[in-house]
This record gives C-alpha cells, sequence and structure tokens, in this order.
C-alpha cells in the first residue's frame, strides 16, 4: 500500500506575499471582515512506496526541488511515520 | 566564436538567440537539446527566454535540474561563458550558479515593454564594450522578474562590482519608479564571482537591428565576441 506524503510550501514570512495581498484586499471587497494578512502557498501531495516514505527521503525532495530555500520554508508529514 | 543554445519544452526565444548570434554577430551556433550533455564544443552557452517545462513548480526549478544543466555547471566551473535571459536567469538561479531568486512581479502583472538600464560594470565578458553609466534601451518580456536576495547576498553583489545592469529612467536615473517589477536595488542582471556567468531578465537578442526599434543589445551581444563594438 503506498503512503501519502503531504507538503505544504510557504514563502517566508519576511517576504511580502503580492498575490495574498490581493486575495486579502478582495476578500474584504466582497464583505469579509476582518481578513488581516493572507499568504498563499502550495501543497502537494503524492503517494509514496514504503521504500520511498521516509522522512529523510521527503526533506531531501524539498532541499533539492520541491522548494526554494532562499525564499520559501517547508513542512511536511508522512503517513505512518 | 561558436555559440550554443539551449532548448528546453517551453523555450521560446531561443528563436532569436540563434538568429542573433548567426545573422547579427555573424558566427557558427548550434542548438543544444535539454536531455544532451554535449555543449557541441561552444564557447559560449546562451540560455534563452520562454517558459521551461511551463514554469511548473517554480520558474526555472525544473529546467535546473536537466541533464543539459548538469554539462552547462562542468562548462561554467572551467571558465566557460554562460549568459541567461529571462527564463535564462531564472534557471541559473535555480541552479545555483547565480546567487537570489526572480519572485513575482510586484505588480503582478506581466510586462512586456522596452527599459531603460544603466551599464554599471564596463569590465566583464558580457558588458565589455560598453562604459559604466551607460542607457541602454532594451526590451523585457516577463512576469516573474522581481530579483530577490538576502541582504549579506546583495552587499556581496555591489561590494565585488556584480551588478552589471541596473532599471533606470531615461537619464539614468536609478529610482524606484523606474523598476518595473521591485527588483531589490534595480537590479536587472548580475554576474557571477568569476565573471563567466551572467543573468539578465532584458532580451538583448530582441534589440540587436535597427528595425527592432533598438541595437543597444548589441553592447551585451558584442562584449561577448570580445568587445568589439
Amino acid at each position: 500500500m503506498p503512503r501519502k506524503a503531504r507538503i505544504y510550501v510557504t514563502l517566508k514570512p519576511t517576504l511580502l506575499d503580492a498575490q495574498g495581498r490581493v486575495v486579502q484586499q478582495a476578500l474584504t471587497n466582497i464583505g469579509f471582515e476582518g481578513v488581516r494578512d493572507v499568504r498563499i502557498g502550495k501543497y502537494i501531495e503524492m503517494d509514496l512506496d514504503d521504500s520511498a516514505a521516509t522522512e529523510e527521503t521527503v526533506r531531501e525532495m524539498c532541499a533539492k526541488l520541491l522548494a526554494n530555500p532562499v525564499v520559501e520554508d517547508y513542512r511536511f508529514e508522512v503517513e505512518g511515520s | 566564436m561558436k555559440f550554443a543554445v539551449l532548448r528546453f519544452p517551453g523555450s521560446n526565444c531561443d528563436q532569436d538567440a540563434y538568429f542573433a548570434a548567426l545573422n547579427v554577430l555573424r558566427q557558427p551556433v548550434e542548438y543544444v537539446w535539454h536531455e544532451s550533455t554535449d555543449l557541441a564544443g561552444a564557447d559560449c552557452v546562451i540560455i534563452p527566454g520562454g517558459f521551461s517545462y511551463g514554469d511548473y513548480l517554480r520558474c526555472g526549478a525544473v529546467a535546473a535540474l536537466s541533464p543539459v544543466m548538469g554539462a552547462v555547471r562542468k562548462f561554467a566551473a572551467s571558465g566557460g561563458l554562460v549568459i541567461g535571459i529571462c527564463n535564462g536567469f531564472q534557471i541559473l538561479c535555480e541552479s545555483g550558479l547565480l546567487p537570489g531568486v526572480l519572485l513575482r512581479n510586484r505588480g503582478l502583472r506581466f510586462i512586456c515593454r522596452h527599459v531603460h538600464l544603466r551599464l554599471e560594470n564596463a569590465d566583464t565578458p558580457f558588458t565589455r564594450s560598453g562604459t559604466v553609466g551607460e542607457v541602454l534601451s532594451i526590451p523585457i518580456a516577463h512576469g516573474e522578474g522581481n530579483y530577490f536576495a538576502d541582504e549579506s547576498t546583495l552587499r556581496e553583489l555591489e561590494d565585488s562590482g556584480r551588478v552589471i545592469l541596473r532599471y533606470c529612467g531615461p537619464g539614468g536615473e536609478v529610482e524606484d519608479r523606474y523598476n518595473p517589477n521591485g527588483a531589490a536595488r534595480n537590479i536587472a542582471g548580475i554576474v557571477n564571482r568569476e565573471g563567466n556567468v551572467a543573468g539578465m531578465m532584458p532580451h538583448p537578442e530582441r534589440a540587436c537591428e535597427p528595425i527592432l526599434g533598438s541595437e543597444d543589445g548589441l553592447v551585451i551581444l558584442n562584449s561577448i565576441l570580445g568587445g568589439r563594438a
């Protein structure tokens, strides 16, 4: 049975998220009050064989390809680990 | 001087770069496919603009890990000239050959127009036929050209003269109102520490003949050839 890995890639908090700001404004425009800050990131889901479903492997995937450490942070969970 | 123009799925300025090398500079040039690890004996590699791999994940991220970029990394380490234009600049940043990253334009829009650029360092293989302070008119065409690097990297770039081009006004004024995309310190182009790898968002190959509205891109292209004006 393949196991799920769920990876969240987010823009570092110190960076301006221009996209998030536009969405925040749009939410306010359509009547949602109290929306202070919107940050937009990526959610990546994958099915992994047991051999690949380790935190070490997923961390390496993030470091090498899925996130750019200059501007992004990541966190993830691997099912059953 | 022989040129190689890299081609990724989604490259779309490859033919312009090829044309500039062959018909404007009158030099031999060959396309090199992204799966190849043979750079065709080139003296200078051009990584052209476009949307390699559809800009999936992040612009340049997938291309940076392609087989041809392994060859480019070795070529650059041995002193070969490499210039990345637009998406090529993004690929060089993602591959670690240049520092920093190109983020989404601060206005969130794709911008396609001529901009003014101030030449900041005429002592590189990519700018030597120009003069410091010279203002060039060259087009940009990108949605993600907002150069970002941390403060210490920016300071290092500045201190070592590695910023080669900055967005400016018609008289060379480096001011925020002339910054089209929000790039840190109006940076439009940089070189690596050794000076043999350059990245720039503007397209010199789109400004290399009078019919294109500007020949200012020749300052960059002729520099590569050895500084002949």
